[in-house]
């Protein structure tokens, strides 16, 4: 009932979008004809948006893009729940860009968050949907959504197949519907004989879909909750998984660009003539900001990028880090007052009356780097143009290609492809903004472009600066006051600037994962300063908890040890919500909790919710003779329901290792406007010899179903700096920790 | 050029300092093998020359003439499993899988030279590989299953 409960809720909230956009939250309709993009071919038959049945197999639509954190796996397995298909028989197919795919649940959240709740209630009921709802409630894969959204839609959508399956046989048999089971992608009728779905798929053409199929009880599922083998991992087993980098289309060519090395700068000047004169170089072509190198092989194409020389503009930020801090340490005023969403009891009296602890931390910019770099393929015709690419934002590139081409949006192909890691990175779309412009320039021939990874960790638009100023106060061993400053520029707005949208209203990212924290301190406030848009950012993995993850449980840290209490304990009396202190007794638990240690070992503890999910980590390091060593990670969290407990695990560990290795061992400074770090050399994250012991504990106590991706990580930093204060008694406030400590 | 991989005679006509990686990927169309850094940091586009574990941007395809060229093509197959990749599925080692080729054609190299390796073996040969997703603990798991595979024949 409680998952009842939070669609009501999400329906609302989401009510007029659900119409404008044609798509129906909850109970989910099914089939519309002038909803459905699919298009069925001649001999089979498209039952649902996300079910299409041929005579030669089973495609399941899996709109959310797939960067490694299983999604398209976790998608199929939701539509077969119902549908009754192996997981074998299937093919997952991304789908076109489609307002069928909409992403309510992320709208709900931009609605909950973004934007004044009275406005957007207003516009709702007006029929005028914001400018944000429209960015945000658009096809986009992102915010942990993916399982939150799409767990009711795909089992209703398998559903509404199954039971029009069911209905044609029911009538051509002569057989009552309650008399027929299915099994394996298989009518089974009641003497025995089997009747494949695929030899259906003519006559199913012509059905009408069976709408309002109730969904089965959670008793009856075999897949849900279940450790299956991820579709994609036989492939991803052998080499043989294709990624955008690896797509080819006939007539190719390759390419990839020169970009001003301060991002957004323009280009004052070139001059291409080696590069043109090298073999296989086959044009230089001017394009925002740069050049396009065209040649019949990316490693040719490589060469001559570097053969050209060009005159560079400045960019538009402060060219130097050290300006970029100080930016962020002019931002704590009232001027830059963003949100004060949490002013519990009376924080100023109570600074005023004990003795005040101050302290200051700082989290740096940090680029994405998943290890395939971004590519796409475009090739633009006169009157339409097709895009192959690895993208969380289908809709946008639509648009976006539409925009520089002129071509109408619907004659703008877009062809969804697997993605070698995102974490935020492919929620940018400039890489196929690029090859569009230099598609223009060869109308016919296809483009694919390739970045080497230089340009793209220069152009990765990084995860936020962000700086934090704690006062809080204890009394009678306990904490008694927190007052948290958090200071950044605005992810969204830098983010949907590039959009051509505006984000109105404050910036919940600015204080995500500290203002929303499930502990009871008696006098608490969390504010949030906008500083003024510094370097170009974007949304990397967790977003703005990215940040206040660390900075609210350093915080917290910081007054626990003022107060003499243990941060394990402490966290557990002040916990507010019940679900989060399962969370904290689970790992107190797993880790055998007895306290921080000392002598050279030292544990740490940390809790965020971030996305709906409290995720808690005890971290164990202990110092040898190369360094301080992570022996040990142990880590809860609460999602409601876990689809895939393998696939879990897995997101889980890896959450924590994409935590840790940037706190220990990355960053991304500017000098000459330039980012310093422009390869694995100077920016590594995390290798196996760093990596620790993660025991992994998920909870499914609450009725949220919610997702994985992105709670695991703002703990484990926190975690740390807990446990290498208790290993060494220092105590760290600034990322990465390698500038401070050595680590084994 | 002549250049002998998986078993098989090619020849192909590129300058002699392309790197190998690029010879594969863009002239023989054999993109199984990845490229991640172009600077030997990363480790996606580990083949084996003659057996030994070898970043494949940083070989000439002149110095590779005259060796065995292995890639994960030439590991084994959906149908045919090697012992590493077997490991690896059991394992379920893969998030986005990019870095997996380079990763099991170093396990399957390490694993040749040192059937049981312990921790600080698997560390020292496996460190030069990066996982951007963190499978980490999942990669060293299955180095352990393939040892024990192996072992079993």
């Amino acid at each position: 009932m409680g998952r009842l409960k939070t669609i009501a809720r999400r329906s609302f909230l989401v009510g007029s979008v659900a119409v404008v956009g044609g798509v129906a939250f909850g109970i989910y309709t099914v089939r519309k004809p002038h909803e459905n993009p699919l298009t069925a071919g001649a001999g089979e038959a498209v039952l649902t948006p996300y079910v299409r049945i041929a005579q030669d197999g089973i495609t399941l639509i899996t709109p959310r893009a797939d960067s490694g954190q299983g999604a398209y796996h976790v998608q199929a397995a939701l539509i077969a729940e119902e549908l009754d298909v192996d997981l074998d028989q299937i093919t997952p197919d991304p789908g076109p860009p489609s307002p069928a795919y909409w992403n309510t649940a992320l709208a709900a959240e931009a609605a909950e968050f973004m934007v004044p709740a009275a406005g957007v209630m207003h516009d709702m009921a007006e029929g005028a949907v914001t400018s944000v709802m429209k960015v945000m409630g658009l096809q986009i894969t992102g915010g942990s959504t993916t399982v939150p959204d799409q767990f009711d839609k795909l089992r209703h959508a398998g559903a509404s197949a199954r039971e029009t399956i069911k209905a044609l046989v029911s009538k051509r048999e002569g057989v009552a519907i309650g008399d027929l089971t299915t099994r394996a992608g298989k009518v089974i009728l009641p003497d025995g004989q089997e009747i494949p779905y695929t030899d259906l798929a003519a006559d199913l053409a012509d059905v009408e879909v069976v709408q309002d199929v109730p969904l089965r009880e959670p008793s009856q599922w075999r897949y849900i909750g279940q450790p299956m083998q991820r579709i994609d991992m036989l492939a991803k087993s052998t080499g043989t998984q294709d990624y955008g980098i690896d797509a080819a289309v006939d007539g190719m060519v390759q390419a990839t660009v020169l970009m001003n090395p301060a991002q957004g700068g323009g280009m004052a000047d070139y001059d291409a003539t080696e590069a043109l004169s090298m073999r296989g170089v086959q044009a230089v072509v001017p394009i925002t900001g740069g050049l396009g190198i065209v040649a019949d092989n990316t490693w040719r194409a490589f060469r001559a990028a570097q053969a050209i020389t060009v005159t560079w503009e400045a960019p538009s930020f402060p060219p130097e880090q050290a300006d970029h801090w100080a930016t962020l340490e002019a931002a704590f005023t009232p001027d830059a007052q963003d949100s004060r969403k949490r002013d519990d009891g009376d924080v100023d009296t109570a600074l005023a009356e004990g003795d005040v602890l101050t302290a200051e931390y700082r989290a740096p910019y940090l680029a994405h780097a998943p290890l395939e770099p971004v590519n796409a393929i475009v090739r633009v015709d006169d009157d339409r143009a097709e895009v192959w690419t690895g993208t969380q934002i289908p809709r946008f590139i639509q648009a976006n290609v539409s925009r520089i081409t002129g071509i109408p949006a619907d004659n703008v192909t877009v062809h969804a492809l697997m993605m070698g890691g995102s974490f935020g990175h492919r929620l940018e779309d400039e890489v196929v903004k690029q090859a569009t412009e230099i598609a223009m320039q060869m109308k016919g021939t296809p483009v694919k472009l390739a970045l080497s990874r230089e340009e793209d960790m220069l152009h990765d638009f990084p995860r936020q600066i962000a700086m934090a100023r704690l006062r809080g106060t204890v009394a009678n061993g306990q904490v008694a006051a927190l007052d948290l400053g958090i200071a950044m520029p605005s992810v969204m707005a830098s983010q949907l600037s590039r959009q051509n949208q505006s984000a109105p209203g404050p910036d919940s990212q600015i204080v995500a994962g500290a203002w929303d924290q499930p502990f009871a301190i008696p006098h608490q406030r969390v504010t949030g300063y906008r500083a003024p848009e510094l370097a170009p950012i974007s949304s990397w993995r967790s977003v703005g908890a990215s940040t206040n993850g660390f900075f609210y449980n350093a915080a917290l840290d910081e007054l626990i040890d003022a107060a003499g209490a243990d941060p394990l304990e402490e966290r557990l009396r002040l916990c507010s919500d019940p679900l989060a202190r399962r969370v904290l007794e689970a790992v107190a638990e797993m880790s055998g909790w007895s306290g921080i240690g000392g002598n050279g070992t030292g544990r740490g503890v940390a809790l965020t919710k971030s996305f709906g999910v409290p995720c808690a980590q005890v971290i164990e390091v202990t110092g040898i003779d190369t360094g301080l060593r992570i022996d040990d990670v142990w880590v809860a969290a609460e999602v409601g329901r876990i689809v895939d407990p393998v696939n879990f695990e897995n997101l889980v560990q890896g959450g924590v290792i994409y935590g840790l290795g940037h706190a220990m061992n990355s960053q991304i400074t500017y000098a000459g406007g330039v980012a310093e770090q422009s390869n694995f050399d100077s920016n590594p994250g995390l290798r196996l010899s760093q990596s620790p012991r993660i025991m992994v504990r998920g909870l499914e106590n609450g009725d949220r179903v919610l997702g994985i991706g992105e709670p695991p990580l703002p703990p484990a930093a926190p975690a740390l700096a807990g446990a290498i204060w208790a290993a060494t008694g220092m105590r760290l406030r600034e990322m990465p920790f390698s500038k401070f400590l050595t680590f084994a | 050029m002549h250049l002998r991989i998986n078993g098989t005679q090619h020849e192909v006509d590129v300058e002699d300092d392309m790197p190998l990686l690029w010879v594969l990927r863009d002239e023989l169309g054999l993109t199984g093998t990845k490229y991640g850094c172009g600077i030997a940091q990363c480790g996606a586009c580990t083949v084996h020359l003659d057996g030994v574990a070898t970043r494949s941007c940083q070989v000439w395809a002149a110095d590779a003439v005259g060796t065995e060229i292995t890639t994960i093509e030439g590991l084994g197959a959906p149908g045919a499993l090697t012992a590493v990749q077997a490991a690896w599925l059991t394992e379920q080692v893969a998030q986005c899988g990019y870095c997996q080729s380079g990763q099991m054609m170093q396990a399957a190299a390490l694993l040749a030279e040192n059937p049981q390796p312990g921790d600080p073996e698997i560390d020292e040969a496996m460190s030069g590989n990066l996982c951007r997703c963190g499978t980490y603990p999942r990669i060293r798991a299955a180095v352990q299953r393939a040892a024990r595979l192996m072992q079993e024949g």
